[in-house]
C-alpha cells in the first residue's frame, strides 16, 4: 500500500512521529549502552542529574544549547530554500576569525559599549562572507552546495590552523593562541548579568550570547514566515519555476539564504570567543555545526523546534560530560553516537515509521473519512 | 644526479602509499554515485572499517580475518545507507551524514569499551599485518640503474592491498563499460525509469552498487589500520574519505581518470611532507596548509566550471518512486 499520499492530523505529523523517531534513535542508543555492559536506565539517571539537577549543571546544559540554537537556525534558514549548509563548522570558525581579528586590533582603543556590537557583527559579516562564496557558487556557476560546503569546511580548518600557527600567534608561545583579548571586550557572563539585579547564581561558562541566540529565534520566526523575503525564500524553496513565475528570482534567494545561514552559524563565535575563550584558539566550533543539522532535522527548521532539540542536545552534552565523570566505561563520544542515530532516525528514516502510524490512524478512524 | 632520482622515486613511492586508501573510496564512490545514490559516507565506512580491521587482527592475530570483518561492517553500514535512502527514500546527503557521525562516535566508544587504551586498538605484531611484499627478481635488479631501480624502489615493495587497489581500478572500469551490469548500473544513475520500464528492479540494482562501495571502502579502511599503520587511531582516515570524494568529482566519474586525481591528491600530500619548512625558488616557503588545502580548492574551482565542467549522473540525489 503506498501511504504517502494520505493525509494525517497534522499533531500526528508534527508531533507523533518525530517523538517516536527520537524514540527509536535512543532505544539503538540504549542497545549500544547494554553491548558494552552499561544499564541504560542508569546512564538515563545520571545524566538528568547532571544536565539539570543542580545549577552548575543547569548553565552548562544552557551553555551548550546556545551553540546549538545558533547552528541550528543557521540549517534551518537553508533548508527552507531547500539548500543543505554543511558547512556551518567552518562558518562558525571564520566567524571566530572575524572576532579574533577586530579584537586584536580595536580592544584597547574602543570601550565594551562598542566593542561588544562590532565583535557580534564581525562574527555574523565573517560567518555569512565564508558561506556566500558557496551559495554564489551555487546560483551562478552550478556548483552544488553540499558539495562545497563541505570542501569549505577543510579550506578553513586550513587557513585557521596557518593564521594561528604563523601570524596571529601570541609572541614568545608555544600553543597556537591569539593574545587574550582586553576585559572590556568580554561579553557579560550570566552570573554578572544577574548579579547586576542583585542575584547570585553559580558562576557557569552560560553568558548573555544565550539571550542573543532567542532574539535570533525571533528574528528568524519573523524573518521566514511574516516578511516578503521570507516567502521568497520558501516559494523559492518550495518550487524554482513557480518562484520564477512569481517574479522572484531565485538565484539571489539562494544567495541571501546562504549568507544568512553562514551568519547565524558565525554567531558562534560570539559565544564561544567573546562569550568564554577571550582569545582565538584552534578548533573550537567542536562539531557544533554538524550538531546544527540533528537540531535542525528534529526541530523541523522551526525557531521553537530548534529549541527544543538545542535543549535536548545541551543535556545531551552536559550529561554526556557527567556519564563520562560517573561511569569511566562511557566516554564523551557516546554523545556522538547518539548524534549520528538521531539524524539517521530523525533524517533520513524520517519517513520510516510513517506507513504504519498511517495505518494505525486508518484503523482507528476509517470509514467516516472515506465516505464523507 | 643518483641522489635527485632516489629523491623521486621515494616521492612516487609515497605517493601510492598515500593514495591507496584514497583510490578504494574513489572506486567505492563511483559504483554508489554511478547508480545514483550519493555517498558522503565513504569516510564514515572507511573509519569504521578500519577500527574492525585493526580489532579483529588484534584478537585473532589474522589480516586476513581483520580484512574479512573489515569488509562485513563496511557493507553493513552500507546497507543501513540503502535502506534510508533507496527502501525509504530519505535524504542520501543526511544518511551519510548520520553514518559518518555515528562511525566517529561508536568507534572510540567500542574502542575504549574493549580495549581500554584511549579509544586505539592494540599494536599489531607483523604477522597480524599486511607488510610489505617483494617481487620477484626485485633484488637482483635494484643495481640495474634508472629501470631496477625503479622495479625495485617503486613497483616492488608495496603491501598487497596497495596493488589491489590499483587492480581495483582496472576491474571498475571493465565492470562499469564492459560488462551488462555495468550498462544497468549507468542506466539506473541516469534514468531509473527507463530501467525500470525495461523491467529491472532499480532498487536491486542501486542496493547491488552501494553494496560493493561498501566492500570497497572495507578494503580502504583495512588498508589504513593494519597495513600502513599497526593499529587502529581514532578518527585515523582524517578527511580521506571526502578527499576520494573530491577525487571523483575531479574525474568526472570515471575510473581512470578519478584514479589520477587520487594519485595527484596523493602527491601533494607526499610533498607536502617534504616541502615543510623548505623555501621555494621565486615564491619562498610555502605553507603546508596551503598545499593540504589544494585538493578541496581544486575541486571547488572545478566544480564552479573555471576549469572543465563536471557534470553528475543525471539522476544521482533523486530517489525513485516507482508508483505515480
Amino acid at each position: 500500500m503506498n501511504t504517502s499520499n494520505i493525509e494525517l492530523p497534522a499533531w500526528l505529523e508534527v508531533v507523533v512521529i518525530p517523538i517516536l523517531n527520537i524514540i527509536m534513535a535512543l532505544f539503538f542508543a540504549g542497545l549500544i549502552m547494554l553491548a558494552i555492559g552499561v544499564n541504560p536506565f542508569e546512564a538515563v539517571r545520571i545524566m538528568l542529574n547532571g544536565a539539570f539537577g543542580y545549577q552548575e549543571g543547569l548553565g552548562y546544559t544552557l551553555y551548550y544549547t546556545t551553540n546549538f540554537i545558533f547552528t541550528g537556525l543557521a540549517v534551518a534558514v537553508a533548508f527552507h530554500a531547500s539548500l543543505f549548509n554543511i558547512g556551518g563548522e567552518g562558518q562558525a570558525y571564520i566567524g571566530g576569525l572575524g572576532v579574533g581579528l577586530v579584537f586584536l586590533a580595536l580592544d584597547s582603543v574602543l570601550p565594551a559599549l562598542l566593542l561588544i556590537p562590532i565583535g557580534i557583527a564581525a562574527a555574523a559579516i565573517f560567518g555569512a562572507a565564508w558561506a556566500f562564496i558557496p551559495g554564489w557558487l551555487q546560483a551562478y556557476r552550478g556548483s552544488h552546495v553540499v558539495i562545497t560546503t563541505i570542501m569549505f569546511n577543510f579550506i578553513a580548518s586550513a587557513l585557521m590552523v596557518y593564521l594561528l600557527v604563523n601570524v596571529l600567534i601570541k609572541p614568545g608561545q608555544m600553543s597556537p593562541e591569539s593574545r587574550y583579548f582586553e576585559e572590556s571586550s568580554w561579553l557579560p557572563q550570566m552570573h554578572d548579568a544577574f548579579a547586576w539585579f542583585g542575584l547570585s547564581i553559580t558562576k557557569t561558562p552560560l553568558n548573555l550570547s544565550f539571550v542573543l541566540a532567542l532574539i535570533c529565534c525571533v528574528l528568524v520566526w519573523i524573518y521566514i514566515w511574516r516578511t516578503r523575503w521570507g516567502y521568497e525564500l520558501r516559494t523559492a524553496g518550495f518550487s524554482e519555476s513557480a518562484a520564477v513565475y512569481a517574479g522572484i528570482k531565485p538565484r539571489r534567494v539562494v544567495v541571501s539564504a546562504m549568507c544568512i545561514s553562514g551568519a547565524l552559524a558565525g554567531m558562534v563565535a560570539v559565544n564561544e570567543i567573546m562569550g568564554v575563550h577571550h582569545r582565538l584558539i584552534m578548533n573550537f566550533p567542536a562539531g557544533y555545526g554538524f550538531t546544527g543539522i540533528a537540531v535542525a532535522l528534529m526541530g523541523r527548521n522551526h525557531p521553537v523546534g530548534v529549541i527544543m532539540a538545542s535543549l535536548l542536545f545541551g543535556v545531551l552534552y552536559q550529561g554526556g560530560a557527567e556519564l563520562a565523570f560517573e561511569i569511566p566505561k562511557i566516554t564523551r563520544e557516546m554523545v556522538v553516537a547518539v548524534q549520528g542515530l538521531i539524524i539517521l532516525f530523525s533524517g533520513a528514516l524520517a519517513l520510516m515509521l510513517r506507513p504504519w502510524v498511517v495505518r494505525l490512524y486508518l484503523m482507528v478512524r476509517p470509514v467516516r473519512e472515506v465516505s464523507a | 644526479m643518483l641522489d635527485t632520482l632516489s629523491t623521486v622515486y621515494a616521492t612516487i613511492d609515497a605517493t601510492f602509499r598515500v593514495s591507496t586508501p584514497l583510490i578504494l573510496c574513489a572506486m567505492a564512490g563511483l559504483f554508489s554515485e554511478r547508480s545514483g545514490i550519493v555517498d558522503i559516507s565513504l569516510e564514515g565506512k572507511m573509519l569504521a572499517a578500519a577500527f574492525a580491521a585493526g580489532s579483529v587482527a588484534a584478537v585473532t592475530g589474522s589480516a586476513w580475518a581483520g580484512l574479512g570483518v573489515a569488509i562485513l561492517t563496511s557493507i553493513a553500514l552500507a546497507l543501513v545507507h540503502g535502506f534510508a535512502c533507496i527502501t525509504h527514500r530519505g535524504n542520501q546527503v543526511v544518511s551519510g551524514l548520520a553514518i559518518n557521525i555515528l562511525a566517529s562516535g561508536l568507534t572510540v566508544v567500542l574502542g575504549i569499551a574493549w580495549f581500554k587504551t584511549g579509544g586505539q586498538t592494540p599494536s599489531l605484531e607483523n604477522s597480524a599485518r599486511f607488510m610489505p611484499i617483494e617481487l620477484p627478481l626485485a633484488g637482483a635488479l635494484s643495481d640495474v640503474p634508472i629501470i631496477g631501480q625503479f622495479y625495485s624502489d617503486v613497483v616492488s615493495g608495496h603491501s598487497v592491498l596497495v596493488y589491489v587497489a590499483l587492480l581495483s581500478v582496472l576491474v571498475t572500469w571493465w565492470v562499469v563499460y564492459q560488462t551488462r551490469f555495468g550498462l544497468r548500473l549507468r542506466a539506473v544513475g541516469e534514468n531509473p525509469l527507463a530501467v525500470d520500464t525495461a523491467g529491472l528492479s532499480v532498487s536491486r540494482l542501486r542496493f547491488a552498487a552501494v553494496a560493493i562501495c561498501g566492500g570497497l571502502c572495507g578494503i580502504a579502511g583495512a588498508y589504513l589500520s593494519i597495513s600502513q599503520n599497526a593499529s587502529f587511531v581514532r578518527e585515523m582516515t582524517a578527511g580521506q574519505g571526502y578527499i576520494a570524494l573530491a577525487a571523483l568529482i575531479f574525474g568526472k566519474w570515471r575510473p581512470l581518470p578519478a584514479m589520477l586525481a587520487c594519485l595527484m591528491f596523493g602527491f601533494l600530500d607526499a610533498v607536502a611532507i617534504r616541502l615543510q619548512g623548505v623555501p621555494m625558488p621565486y615564491i619562498g616557503e610555502v605553507p603546508v596548509q596551503l598545499i593540504q588545502a589544494l585538493p578541496y580548492v581544486l575541486t571547488v574551482v572545478l566544480l564552479a566550471g573555471f576549469i572543465g565542467r563536471a557534470i553528475a549522473p543525471r539522476a544521482v540525489g533523486v530517489p525513485f518512486v516507482k508508483e505515480r
